[in-house]
């Protein structure tokens, strides 16, 4: 049963990073990519119906790890309490960027939530790398299964080390640059004419910058958790990991010269899923590492639920995501094809 | 300030504010479905309209909504760390739940609500906004059950390791609790939206712009709001109000301010109660009433706080008092006002009477006050327990989130919700200012790029 709800809420974090991921680069690049009104309204409106549903991922998968391993939810939530709370102001910002900008016609108060969209997306991405980074580092925790984290120390990854150190921002990089990448790919698919030409231009320099800072985080994993390695050396057939990570990195390169935009989104797409998939399977079966004491790892043993509520779980979170999977596929046929201006037309 | 009663303002706060907006994004929710099914079967355009510019409103409420939300779901974490990790197994699961089955299909529909009338079909343009209005009331019906466990907690084990965990998934989901707040509650949600509803139409009739719209809000918004100002007393508020009596002794002596077990216990209508010297100053009280209203018998024994220890009495008591008492007391306001307007509307009268349309329009802030009154009453009733007799208050919050963390986040969201207010009345009043006949269809939210807030 902890295998299945370890996997279960690993693939929602996915799916919220996946979906989520290009409404997050769409705001990172939009101030680089919009030369006009026009180009700035385009790249809302190819987000604009989507962006909140994607947005559920996060609450849905929230509520799920809360369900099935609370005490990974009250530890990790009250350690990393300043970031969180700045987590959801961003989210707050955020839907404020997205929606608001339409309702009005003043161009200072688009300008201002054009700011808003960019700066809550970009630090947004970065939190979130930074986030995975702290639980693969692991954190210091107590006795009782509680810790609690300041924003950053010394920034150095030791026994006390803070939210932010040189590794965690290097996870934070990563995710930047490759939601970043992902956006733009996104961007591609969805517009047409020079705005499609400059993304293709940004998904080009991103794909250098990710291609790099990828090979970079495998080292800096080791040397900030030595151990991160073990479940692939006990399972060899793991290494396949990181081989296609290597190939849909290709991948998104090789679509993008033939400009098979769709197959280059795929590609980032699958980037992003297999590196998380990496995560979960070093981390595998711990939750959330000790950084000092392996004793007090919070295990899916030490924190999964009673089994009566996993088993009743099972059977309703499989009926809700076969729904929810329903609505995805309805918005977005509706939603298929290039966004354009036209007022009328669903999304606009 | 100690961490305790910091944690506690923090989640009363974001909670409180939070509230404001899906009240009326859940009555409205209805009301547009009843304008848009009017439009339907009387073939009735200005019907169309009507729902058309309140789902201009309901865009900008649902935002609101959402972003205040998000933060709701992860403070259980973040600020009652020990509550959550102890309680999870059983209240994570209705939340989860809400996530699962309502936000996705809220967020799918309402884009095809707020955009898709030139694409869709009358019927299935109904279809969208009644699914807006199915998923946001099962949000509302996850929440309450989620409460209703930590009000009265049913159907659960402890485990070995101390934590709680579901026994019976249907005994969760039909906590009788549960099921008597959610009928009192969504009742509550109507009654907001039926009064902004009235009172945007009581605005235009007055001002006499777009006038013919601000009938057809009135006579929906008196009509419903009629029917939710009685099913909010009778039979929902009663029903509840009893069941508290039975389960909550202690809330109900708090809520009324009833010091000593009394037999033919009177109602106190207006009062201020004294911890200390245990007794209401300058009260106005209403004989055998009280009795009355919870067993039907004039002679029934009511317990009073002096039976029940005094570290189980609700704290703050005077605040429960008041919350309890502005409730109750805006209830009976309501219905006066609705059984006037109804009675005007039936003799064809209202649009004319300007002193009945006045209170119409003044009175749309009431019931955002009856609404967060009452929830003060339900939570500070349940005092000083977080789970009623299982977790104190004082054993749930997060221990190493310190006072001095926990009160500049609370000044964040103070800040952040001052913004949003401020955006938010701005938003809404151009859209009230431009009225409801600026536009077609499909072109529904002013120049919206966007669709799924």
């Amino acid at each position: 049963m902890g295998f299945i709800w370890f996997w279960l809420v690993a693939i929602m974090i996915v799916a919220y990073v996946v979906f989520d991921g290009f409404d997050l680069g769409v705001g990172i690049l939009h101030p680089f990519l919009a030369r006009t009104d026009e180009e700035k309204q385009l790249m809302l409106r190819s987000i604009g119906p989507v962006w909140d549903g994607n947005e559920v991922w996060l609450v849905a998968g929230g509520g799920t790890l809360y369900f099935a391993f609370p005490l990974l939810y009250a530890s990790a939530f009250s350690g990393f309490y300043l970031a969180l709370m700045i987590v959801l102001w961003l989210l707050i910002m955020r839907g404020l960027g997205v929606e608001l900008r339409m309702h009005m016609e003043i161009g200072v108060w688009r300008a201002f939530f054009d700011g808003l969209f960019f700066i809550s997306s970009l630090l947004l991405a970065i939190f979130y790398g930074a986030a995975l980074a702290n639980v693969i580092r692991g954190v210091p925790l107590g006795a009782d299964g509680y810790f609690f984290l300041p924003l950053w120390t010394n920034w150095r990854v030791g026994p006390a080390p803070g939210i932010l150190d040189w590794y965690t921002v290097i996870g934070g990089v990563v995710a930047l640059v490759a939601l970043s990448l992902h956006g733009a790919l996104y961007l591609v698919v969805k517009t047409e004419g020079s705005l499609q030409e400059r993304s293709r231009v940004a998904a080009r320099m991103f794909w250098i910058a990710l291609l790099a800072l990828t090979v970079v985080s495998l080292p800096a994993s080791i040397i900030a958790r030595p151990d991160t390695l073990d479940n692939f050396r006990a399972y060899p057939v793991l290494l396949a990991v990181p081989v296609i990570v290597l190939l849909v990195l290709s991948g998104i390169l090789y679509f993008s010269r033939k400009s098979d935009d769709r197959k280059a989104f795929a590609c980032s797409c699958a980037y992003l899923t297999v590196m998380l998939v990496g995560a979960a399977i070093a981390l595998y079966p711990r939750l959330l590492p000790s950084s000092s004491d392996a004793s007090r790892d919070i295990t899916i043993q030490k924190a999964l639920s009673g089994p009566h509520t996993l088993r009743v779980g099972l059977v309703w979170w499989a009926f809700g995501m076969c729904l929810a999977l329903m609505y995805f596929v309805i918005v977005y046929r509706m939603f298929k094809g290039k966004v354009t201006l036209d007022s009328g037309d669903y999304g606009h | 300030m100690t961490a305790l009663l910091l944690h506690r303002i923090h989640f009363a706060f974001t909670v409180t504010y939070h509230y404001l907006f899906p009240q009326l994004t859940m009555g409205l929710a209805l009301l547009i479905v009843v304008l848009k099914t009017i439009a339907i079967r009387h073939e009735d355009e200005r019907y169309n309209q009507a729902a058309r510019f309140w789902a201009r409103i309901f865009a900008i409420n649902f935002l609101i909504g959402v972003v205040t939300g998000i933060p709701m779901e992860f403070q259980f974490g973040t600020n009652w760390s020990q509550f959550a990790r102890v309680t999870g197994g059983v209240i994570g699961q209705p939340l989860a739940m809400e996530g699962v089955f309502s936000f996705f299909l809220e967020s799918a529909f309402l884009g095809l609500f707020l955009f898709g009338e030139n694409r869709l079909s009358a019927k299935m343009h109904w279809a969208a906004a009644f699914l807006v209005f199915v998923g946001s009331w099962i949000s509302g019906f996850f929440i309450i059950i989620t409460n209703a466990w930590m009000q009265h907690p049913v159907a659960y084990r402890v485990l070995p390791n101390g934590t709680y965990e579901v026994t019976s998934f249907w005994g969760l989901l039909t906590n009788p609790w549960g099921l008597l707040q959610y009928a009192h509650n969504m009742s509550g949600a109507v009654i907001t939206g039926s009064f902004v509803m009235c009172a945007v139409g009581a605005f235009y009739v007055l001002e006499n712009r777009f006038a013919e719209q601000g009938r057809i809000f009135l006579r929906v918004g008196v009509v419903v709001g009629l029917i939710s100002c009685i099913t909010q007393i009778f039979p929902t508020g009663d029903l509840h109000g009893r069941y508290i009596a039975k389960h909550q002794p202690a809330a109900v002596a708090g809520m009324e301010g009833l010091f000593s077990t009394q037999r033919g216990a009177g109602i106190v209508l207006i009062g201020q109660p004294d911890e200390e010297k245990q007794t209401i100053d300058n009260p106005l009280v209403v004989n055998n009433v009280l009795s009355f209203l919870i067993y039907g018998t004039t002679e029934a024994e009511v317990k009073g706080l002096d039976q029940i220890p005094r570290d189980q009495w609700p704290e703050p008591l005077p605040l429960l008092f008041y919350s309890y008492h502005i409730m109750a007391g805006l209830g009976t306001y309501f219905v006066l006002l609705m059984v006037m307007a109804g009675f005007l509307l039936w003799r064809g009268k209202l649009f004319h009477t300007r002193w009945a349309l006045w209170p119409l329009l003044l009175s749309f802030p009431l019931p955002y006050i009856a609404n967060t009154a009452g929830w003060m009453t339900a939570e500070i009733g349940r005092q000083p327990w977080v789970v009623y007799g299982l977790i104190r208050t004082s054993d749930g919050y997060s221990k190493y989130v310190s006072a001095g963390n926990g009160l500049f986040t609370l000044l964040g969201f103070m800040w952040m919700s001052t913004v949003l207010s401020i955006l938010f009345i701005v938003l809404v009043y151009r859209v009230i200012e431009k009225g409801p006949e600026v536009t077609g269809p499909g072109t529904a939210p002013t120049g919206a790029s966007l669709s799924a807030a």
